[in-house]
């Protein structure tokens, strides 16, 4: 591992400084358990690592009328044991509970499962379902990019050079909406997701039928892949076992994955479609209350 | 800008380690497991993988258990962490500590201390949990020899 | 003339549960195992190894490694001493030691991933592992093999160009196979042929590694006298020490290997892999080197055990008789030869009375790294093929497995694959225990709507190894006793050893303290392997605990100044056979030694045969989630001939431990290879062991069938569990989903091919 400094720096700016200067020999620091596995296998080779855990507005976290925003330093454990966001956003808890193990859930964030921008990333698909939104600072002042579009290919993300991201904003959900998200793993936890599946519904007062509905897959393309023809078709729907099999099955169409030592191809399109019937059922179950 | 370095690549790190006060100067890159191995001399905490799967190295800072491998050494500055060492009082062992010994859940010892850190974790906040809680948060260590099952024995015997 | 010994009911110590010595320091973090080890001027130790499963080495340059700041010491295979071909006994297998030698560090070519080609000493292991990336090697690539299937083609690329292989006998030149041997009985194709029922299937299994949770590590100094000191957690600091000494050369009295507390082996840890290249770094730079192994490079370079092709084939009578068995049993040896096929040959046929059989086994070389002994090795291997046959053999013919069981068990007398005939065992007192078990006496219950349950049963056996051991005694003052014994402790035998002289003495097991002593302090002892342990170290610590009678019954001679013979001993007190009331206790004796003749000695080693067949049946109940393949562990239960328990939490303890990494071994675990003959998943990550959300609590039988070659009736246990967890799950599989799998691992996705 080539050996690097460590800095920590107090704002934005100073980071954002720090990432120009070195360009991709730094890398911004949060909770680490990507970026310290990568650097000792000689993934990335680096000179300085950003402590981005001083920087007040990377470490907010708040829920109010408006939405919720997550500091891209915010670790997994904060978010889920928030008991606002439980009850609000159940779809985001599903992925911060299931990264790793408690250990890595102490450390690691939704920020940095974002940046890591791996295919597999659990907190991936809810943010997307969601309409989760990226604020990112640079040395030109501040962006906004939809978490759906951030993931650019394996390990890619749509940051430039010196870029960092701030905070995760995610809009309040609709009145009579449920999210839900899983995947699948060989054991019981601690595994990188075979296929994973999030879904948000928002259902009608009657709650007998569908307005609307996205549905986000992990670990079945290069980057996390927004179903827009499956959810899309469920809008206007009845809730029905027809309707979410037809929209699993369309989810299944959507996945584009590839056989690995983690999983085959048919096997990964068994598992989308599977996965997200059962996700489309437990969604509606939470927006029926 | 701050900055904690007092050279290139040293970091001056004060941090509370099982309620002593240590002053260090940290390589930068150096992990926190490596910082109380090797520059500390505390080798209770063990290496297993380096890479956040075994939890061997299991501490806790602030009160929260941690992959110590895949924490550095200058994040804890200003922090508070405790290892297997300041399990035990003068007063005598942790409950855990006993349990496991009186349950057996030990054979070859290399995963007891990251288990006995991470289950006080867990007793800390929750003392009477469930066969099902215990195992799913203890679901981060792995242990080879046992088979888990004296472990969760002995956690539920420390439970009040 | 071998001692036997009668049953005794009425142990004071023996089948208590005493805290293990050893349990303070390891419950508060003191215990020093191999990594924690500190020496003044220590300098860190790493390898530089080969990216490729399969080359020809042309040339490496360290002069960038050798000239970076805090590098002290390089070497490569220029430094290596020329090892001899020679085979020496381990105990648990024989080593070569030019094959040995070549495996950690190569020669002219490097032969698995990961095979080092020099090593490095430097200020730390940071700069170390730099300085391992500033060595050029040039590699000329050859194809590499992965299976014994390529391995034994015609045009198969040669691995070993001088091995000279033994095919039955005959010596074999430019081949991948080390071995091929035969155990032939009866007349297998006659009752074959006449056979009512016959099967005949083939199984396969990938790779999989023992995973202790502690990295191999060593710590080794070289001083001015030619002297070599290794400190390392190994699994014997004998063999260990023959291995270091043959490898550089030495005599082994230059050799002095202290073993540190150690974090699991399973066999694994038998093999020296650091030792000699840290001695060899810390002669060239002066200075102590410690080596700690990466995950990486555990997978990757350490021995799992063999992947295997099996192929068996079974008949019955119409009767349910077993008449005829064949077994062709591939196994991988990885980059030298040694793939355990003896061990296999032993135990494939071992619960079961089958009057005619054949077995081949072949030992082939792979571009892999070299096997070693994992829990039982071979013996898992074709228990997954056997049990699995035997269990679709009586589907086809409608017969209940358990009860084809207890018709063809092994008894006293039936011949064993290899030709071994059993004295006492305990197969049929395990089926007995397993058919009266509340486990296979309760409903397996409903599954849950989408999931699928079965229950699955499956025998294993191992044979149990005896060989040497040495204890020695003294007494305390205060009436404790010291015991220092040579078998380092994995899972907390230095209490049973304790017990076992504790029981002798009638002393609390407490008042023993055990030592596991150094090459330097103790007499030869043999691996703490082949479930031997208890066995034999126990053994030879009671030949010295009554050795150590003796000794003081003198001391009482003098001090009632009557016949030795006259002195008497029971339950910790000495009495006069002449004076009825002339008493003296254990403590009190021991207060007054300095006046009866001072210290008080003994001694005991044993050199023994086998520690008694171990045999088990286990019972799981599994759920099938059938959208997704995915198998949980609802219920489980393992049976088994343990002989005497002397400390029953242990013993139970081996059970549930064997049985965990049999789960893993059936579920999940496999070495994944890339097309290029590297592994893919050499991390925890993606090698999944169990974690303790995947189990359930896992119950134990402990039936006790007393072993009459020990004074208390033990045998050796720590083995056999690992045999019958992969059929019991494939049998369970079956019997939940109408589908058999062959092959290793059963994983979700395996199943979902299956029930398409």
């Amino acid at each position: 591992m080539h050996p690097f400094a460590y800095v920590d720096p107090s704002t934005v700016a100073e980071a954002v400084a720090l990432l120009n200067e070195h360009g991709d020999r730094a890398r911004p620091l949060a909770g680490g358990t990507d970026l310290l596995v990568k650097a000792r296998a000689n993934v990335w080779e680096l000179d300085a690592v950003v402590d981005i855990k001083n920087i007040p507005e990377l470490m907010a976290l708040s829920v109010n009328g408006d939405g919720l925003s997550i500091g891209a330093g915010v670790a997994c454990y904060e978010i889920y044991e928030n008991a606002e966001i439980a009850v609000q956003y159940p779809g985001i808890i599903d992925g911060c509970s299931i990264i790793g193990g408690i250990q890595i859930q102490s450390r690691a964030g939704l920020g940095g499962n974002l940046c890591n921008a791996a295919p597999s990333g659990d907190g991936i698909p809810s943010l997307m379902v969601y309409g989760a939104v990226a604020k990112i600072a640079g040395a030109n002042g501040t962006r906004a990019v939809a978490v759906s579009d951030f993931c650019t290919g394996p390990s890619r993300t749509v940051l430039e050079t010196g870029e960092l991201l701030v905070s995760i904003e995610v809009p309040k959900p609709a009145a009579n909406s449920g999210a839900a998200y899983t995947r699948f793993i060989p054991r019981n936890e601690m595994d990188i997701a075979v296929a994973g599946v999030g879904v948000y519904v928002e259902l009608d007062g009657s709650g007998q039928n569908f307005v609307s509905a996205k549905i986000a897959l992990a670990s079945v393309g290069p980057t996390p892949i927004l179903a827009t023809e499956a959810g899309d078709s469920l809008a206007g729907k009845p809730v029905n076992n027809e309707s979410i099999a037809a929209a699993a099955a369309l989810a299944k169409d959507a996945a584009s994955p590839i056989t690995d030592m983690r999983g085959t191809i048919a096997q990964r399109k068994q598992l989308v479609e599977v996965l997200t019937g059962r996700m489309i059922n437990q969604a509606v179950e939470r927006a029926r209350g | 800008m701050t900055t904690n370095s007092t050279s290139p690549s040293k970091v001056h790190v004060t941090t509370t380690i099982n309620g002593q006060k240590h002053e260090l100067l940290v390589p930068g890159y150096m992990s926190l497991l490596d910082t109380l191995r090797e520059l500390i001399g505390l080798t209770g905490t063990k290496e297993g993988c380096l890479d956040g799967n075994c939890g061997a190295c299991t501490v806790t800072i602030d009160g929260r258990i941690v992959d110590s491998c895949l924490v550095l050494g200058a994040e804890v500055n200003g922090k508070n962490v405790e290892t297997i060492e300041g399990m035990a009082t003068p007063e005598g062992l942790h409950p855990l500590q006993q349990a496991f010994l009186e349950e057996a859940a030990l054979q070859c010892g290399i995963c007891t201390p990251g288990f006995l850190v991470a289950a006080k974790g867990l007793l800390d906040n929750e003392p009477s949990p469930s066969e099902g809680r215990i195992r799913h948060w203890l679901a981060g260590n792995l242990c080879r020899c046992t088979g888990y099952d004296k472990i969760v024995r002995a956690v539920q015997k420390a439970s009040s | 003339m071998v001692a036997t010994f009668e049953p005794k009911t009425d142990y004071k110590v023996v089948g208590t549960r005493p805290i293990r010595h050893d349990g303070y320091d390891k419950v508060t973090g003191r215990a020093i195992y191999g990594g924690d080890m500190k020496l003044p001027g220590l300098i860190w130790g790493v390898c530089v190894r080969s990216p490729y499963a399969h080359a020809n080495i042309k040339s490496i340059d360290t002069s960038a490694a050798e000239a970076m700041d805090g590098v002290f010491a390089v070497i490569t295979r220029d430094d290596m001493p020329k090892a001899e071909s020679k085979l020496v006994d381990l105990g648990e297998g024989n080593i070569n030691f030019k094959w040995a030698s070549n495996k950690l560090m190569a020669n002219e070519k490097v032969l698995y991933k990961g095979h080092p080609v020099a090593a490095i000493a430097a200020v730390d292991r940071y700069t170390a592992e730099e300085a391992a990336r500033l060595v050029v090697v040039e590699y000329e690539v050859l194809e590499s093999i992965t299976n014994v299937v390529d391995a034994l083609k015609p045009d198969a690329p040669i691995l070993l160009p001088d091995l000279v292989g033994d095919d039955l006998g005959e010596d074999v030149t430019n081949t991948n196979m080390a071995a091929h041997v035969r155990h032939e009985f009866g007349d297998v194709e006659g009752a074959m042929s006449s056979a009512a029922h016959t099967i005949e299937r083939e199984y396969n299994m990938q790779m999989v590694h023992q995973g202790y949770i502690e990295p191999h590590n060593a710590t080794a100094t070289w001083d001015e006298e030619g002297r070599i000191k290794v400190w390392t957690s190994t699994q014997g600091a004998f063999p260990a020490r023959t291995q270091i000494a043959g490898i550089l050369q030495v005599d082994v009295s230059k050799v002095k290997v202290t073993p540190l507390e150690i974090g699991g082996g399973f066999g694994g840890k038998i093999p020296v892999y650091f030792e000699p290249l840290a001695a060899l770094l810390s002669k060239k730079s002066g200075r102590p080197v410690k080596m700690v192994m990466e995950r990486t490079a555990i997978f990757e370079t350490t021995g799992p055990t063999p992947g295997a092709r099996m192929i068996i084939r079974i008949g019955a009578d119409v009767d349910g008789k077993l008449t005829a068995a064949t077994a062709d049993i591939w196994f991988e040896a990885g980059a030298n030869p040694g793939a355990f096929i003896g061990p296999a040959a032993m135990c494939v046929y071992a619960p079961y009375e089958i009057p005619n059989t054949r077995i081949d086994g072949w030992d082939v070389l792979v571009n892999k790294p070299k096997v070693a002994p994992y829990r039982a090795p071979g013996s898992p291997q074709v228990a997954f093929a056997m049990e699995s046959a035997i269990d679709e053999l009586c589907e086809n013919a409608g017969w209940d497995s358990m009860k084809f069981r207890v018709d063809n068990a092994s008894k006293e007398g039936t011949r064993r694959g290899d030709g071994v005939l059993f004295s006492k065992i305990g197969m049929e007192e395990v089926l007995e225990a397993a058919q009266t078990s509340d486990h296979w006496t309760s409903p397996i219950g409903e599954a849950p709507e989408g999931k699928k349950r079965g229950r699955g049963i499956a025998n294993g056996y191992w044979f149990n190894i005896g060989l040497k051991s040495s204890a020695n005694l003294s007494v305390n003052a205060d009436g404790t006793v010291q015991l220092t014994e040579g078998s380092t402790d994995i899972g907390g035998s230095r209490t049973s050893m304790a017990m076992h002289v504790a029981e002798v003495l009638g002393l609390a097991a407490h008042d023993v303290r055990p030592t596991v002593g150094d090459t330097e302090s103790i007499g030869y002892t043999d691996v703490t392997g082949g479930s031997r342990t208890t066995y034999a170290t126990g053994y030879a610590c009671w030949i010295a605990a009554n050795n150590l009678v003796e000794v003081l019954k003198d001391r009482v001679a003098v001090l009632w100044d009557i016949n030795k013979d006259d002195v008497d001993f029971k339950d910790s007190v000495f009495s006069s056979k002449t004076e009825s009331g002339k008493t003296i206790g254990f403590k009190e004796l021991a207060g007054k030694l300095d006046d009866l003749g001072g210290p008080a000695n003994s001694t005991g080693s044993v050199d023994l045969e086998s520690a008694g067949d171990g045999f088990g049946m286990h019972i799981a109940d599994i759920e099938i989630d059938i959208a997704t393949g995915k198998t949980d562990i609802i219920r489980y239960t393992c049976i088994q001939d343990v002989g005497t328990a002397i400390h029953p939490s242990y013993v139970e303890g081996q059970l549930q431990g064997g049985a965990v990494q049999g789960i893993g071994w059936a579920l999940n675990e496999e070495y994944f290879m890339t097309d290029a003959g590297s592994m893919a998943n050499s991390s925890f990550l993606d090698y999944r062991m169990p974690t303790s959300l995947d189990l359930p609590l896992i119950e134990t039988v402990l039936v006790e069938v007393p072993n009459p070659l020990h004074p208390y009736g033990v045998r050796g246990v720590g083995e056999t569990p690992i045999c019958p967890p992969i059929p019991a799950i494939a049998n369970a599989i079956q019997n939940a989903l109408g589908v058999r799998l062959y092959n290793t691992p059963m994983n979700a996705g395996s199943i979902l091919e299956a029930l398409k």
